[in-house]
């Protein structure tokens, strides 16, 4: 079978990409930690990004009712890339995405083994509302709160049920959230207005700025494109390759096209299974496992 | 991703190629409709040419005559504050205990045999007769250890009958009311929602108190109103709980309390009494009330109009 040349799309390209020719990894990327020789710089990761590990995944199994969702999966998460999972519907990437916040736990079903680090603490010993401000998600679905657009940031700034801090001191943050979201122009005219007036994208867009708010250190994205326009998803994958510069993001798609844009690191999952890790050009220029070659070609998913 | 709900088309037939069976379902269906269009206007109607006949101001102002009689003399200003007092003590208690009981099963219940069981036992209550709940409250709260709930006798016997009494065993009425509507609420908000906010680091109670709280308020004001509403309406608990007399009695203590511990009537058991079957002997004062309780209800079914309109914009797209 012939290999799969990358597809024909456009490149986010942030300030001026240093012209490094990526070479696959040596070695089994699922092994490689961030220290691991040899592994090239992304050619589109930030010149100034530093790379290093933020959670790592070992062993990781989840079954629903006994039902396994995701075998023996290991993975590091490592802050200044966006790692992309892809994989056919069904093939655990959302279950693993959720398990990294410990929202499989929601589930009564849900059984998880295998261990899971952050900054190397085990997530078990973190209390689990810590852990998620620290490790915040944005949905498939764009899910605000029924508040105000300012309501919605702020929540996530304040301890809990309080309403304190009142919104004088409360604005700057709110501001810089949705700037960093890039919907701050869109709305600076009207916070007051009901989150649920906005369009699907500014919705969106909102549900990052309300998730970047709290200062994670991890940001997960779940499909956040796939209820978007053109234009919106345009937006929001500028700002994901923007957001790379300061925080460790994940993002589960099913756009192949948007993996190979967006991101530095993809893995491959099958069937529950981790088929194949390693920097976005590897995967899409020469996916080394057949399956992956398979599932690029539009063999199956 | 805001799609509105599509509003569905309605099919343009004509019924001239339905079969005869089918015709004539739907004219009952439609005679069905209209009769009870006309029922609804007549109650109403009647009630209203009674009323503009029979009520006159002073009824509103007046307390009622001393003694079983009222035909000589008495307005009926102390079931006018029985009726209100009532209601508002029995949604005070029925609508944090619906709420909270809701809350508790629709967000946590585990063990999954008692949400059950408490989902039962709200049935079973719901199910109650007025009168059985009346019967019941009266046997129960004789007992002397609730004396400070009730009018007593001299010698401590404890009456089992006040507007304490009859408040607690009218939220009973209500309850099952509160209880369903928020649960209807809370099961209507999607999971995405709770599950934003647990991925931000809330906790459940913060999820409830700021998330969950706010968007089912109108689904808890329904339930409330439509509570409200039967409390108003309800007659077996308060010709049993609430002593029986029309004027408001007070039963010593502090003045509030004194007058709450104490007996009195409302719009419901001054109607009764004052109709062929009771003592009153003035049926025109019995028409009065009846208008005044019915304008009541009726401002109270409006008002869960407005707010399950209110209900209908901005919510879950």
């Amino acid at each position: 079978m012939e290999l799969m040349p990358p597809p024909p799309v456009r490149r986010i390209v942030l300030d001026d990409p240093p012209n490094v020719v990526a070479a696959p990894p040596t070695g089994t990327t699922t092994t490689a930690g961030p220290a691991a020789p040899g592994r090239p710089a992304a050619s589109r990761r930030h010149p100034g990004a530093v790379v290093r590990e933020r959670m790592r995944i070992e062993g990781l199994s989840v079954t629903y009712s006994g039902k396994p969702a995701v075998r023996e999966v290991s993975l590091s998460i490592r802050a200044g890339e966006v790692l992309a999972l892809i994989g056919p519907s069904g093939c655990g990437k959302t279950t693993l995405l959720r398990t990294l916040n410990r929202l499989t736990e929601l589930t009564a079903t849900a059984k998880r083994s295998g261990s899971l680090s952050l900054d190397s603490d085990n997530v078990d010993t973190l209390d689990v509302t810590e852990l998620r401000r620290r490790v915040t998600m944005v949905f498939q679905q764009p899910n605000p709160f029924p508040m105000s657009i300012f309501e919605n940031v702020a929540y996530a700034l304040r301890e809990q049920a309080q309403r304190r801090p009142k919104r004088p001191e409360l604005a700057p943050a709110v501001e810089s959230a949705l700037r960093r979201a890039g919907l701050w122009d869109e709305v600076a005219d009207d916070l007051d207005r009901p989150a649920l007036r906005l369009s699907g994208g500014q919705q969106q867009r909102l549900c990052i700025a309300r998730a970047l708010a709290a200062q994670p250190e991890v940001l997960l994205l779940d499909e956040p494109c796939s209820a978007l326009d053109p234009r919106s998803t345009a937006i929001i994958e500028h700002l994901i390759v923007e957001l790379r510069q300061d925080l460790a993001v994940v993002i589960v798609t099913h756009n192949l096209q948007q993996a190979y844009r967006v991101a530095d690191s993809v893995a491959f999952m099958y069937l529950g299974e981790l088929v194949e890790h390693g920097s976005a050009e590897q995967v899409f220029g020469a996916p080394r496992a057949e399956r992956t070659r398979e599932y690029l070609a539009g063999a199956f998913g | 991703m805001a799609t509105t709900p599509s509003t569905r088309t309605q099919a343009v037939e004509s019924t001239a190629t339905w079969r005869r069976s089918d015709r004539v379902a739907l004219a009952l269906c439609w005679a069905a409709g209209i009769a009870l269009c006309v029922i609804a206007a007549a109650i109403v109607l009647y009630m209203l040419y009674k009323g503009i006949q029979t009520l006159r101001p002073s009824l509103l102002v007046d307390r009622p005559a001393d003694g079983a009689s009222q035909r000589e003399a008495g307005g009926f200003l102390d079931p006018l504050v029985g009726t209100v007092v009532l209601t508002v003590m029995a949604t005070a208690i029925a609508l944090p205990l619906g709420v909270a009981t809701a809350l508790w099963l629709v967000e946590y219940g585990r063990p999954s045999g008692l949400a059950r069981a408490v989902e039962s036992g709200i049935e079973v209550i719901a199910g109650t007769p007025t009168i059985v709940l009346a019967i019941f409250g009266l046997a129960f709260f004789s007992q002397e250890i609730f004396s400070l709930l009730s009018f007593t006798a001299e010698g401590n016997a404890v009456f089992g009958r006040s507007f304490f009494i009859a408040a607690i065993m009218m939220s009973f009425i209500a309850l099952p009311l509160v209880f369903g509507s928020t649960r209807e609420a809370l099961l209507a908000v999607p999971a995405y929602v709770r599950e934003a906010s647990y991925a931000l680091g809330k906790s459940r109670w913060a999820t409830i108190r700021r998330v969950l709280l706010p968007s089912i308020r109108p689904g808890i004001a329904t339930g409330t109103a439509l509570g409200m509403g039967r409390i108003a309406g309800d007659t077996a608990i308060v010709v049993i709980l609430l002593g029986g007399t029309l004027r408001l009695e007070e039963a010593g203590g502090p003045p509030i309390f004194s007058t709450l511990k104490g007996t009195g009537s409302t719009l419901t058991s001054y109607v009764y009494e004052n109709s062929p079957a009771g003592e009153g002997n003035a049926y025109d004062k019995a028409y009065a009330a009846a208008f005044v309780l019915l304008l009541v209800v009726i401002a109270l079914n409006f008002a869960i109009d407005v707010i399950a309109r209110e209900r209908g914009d901005a919510r879950w797209s």
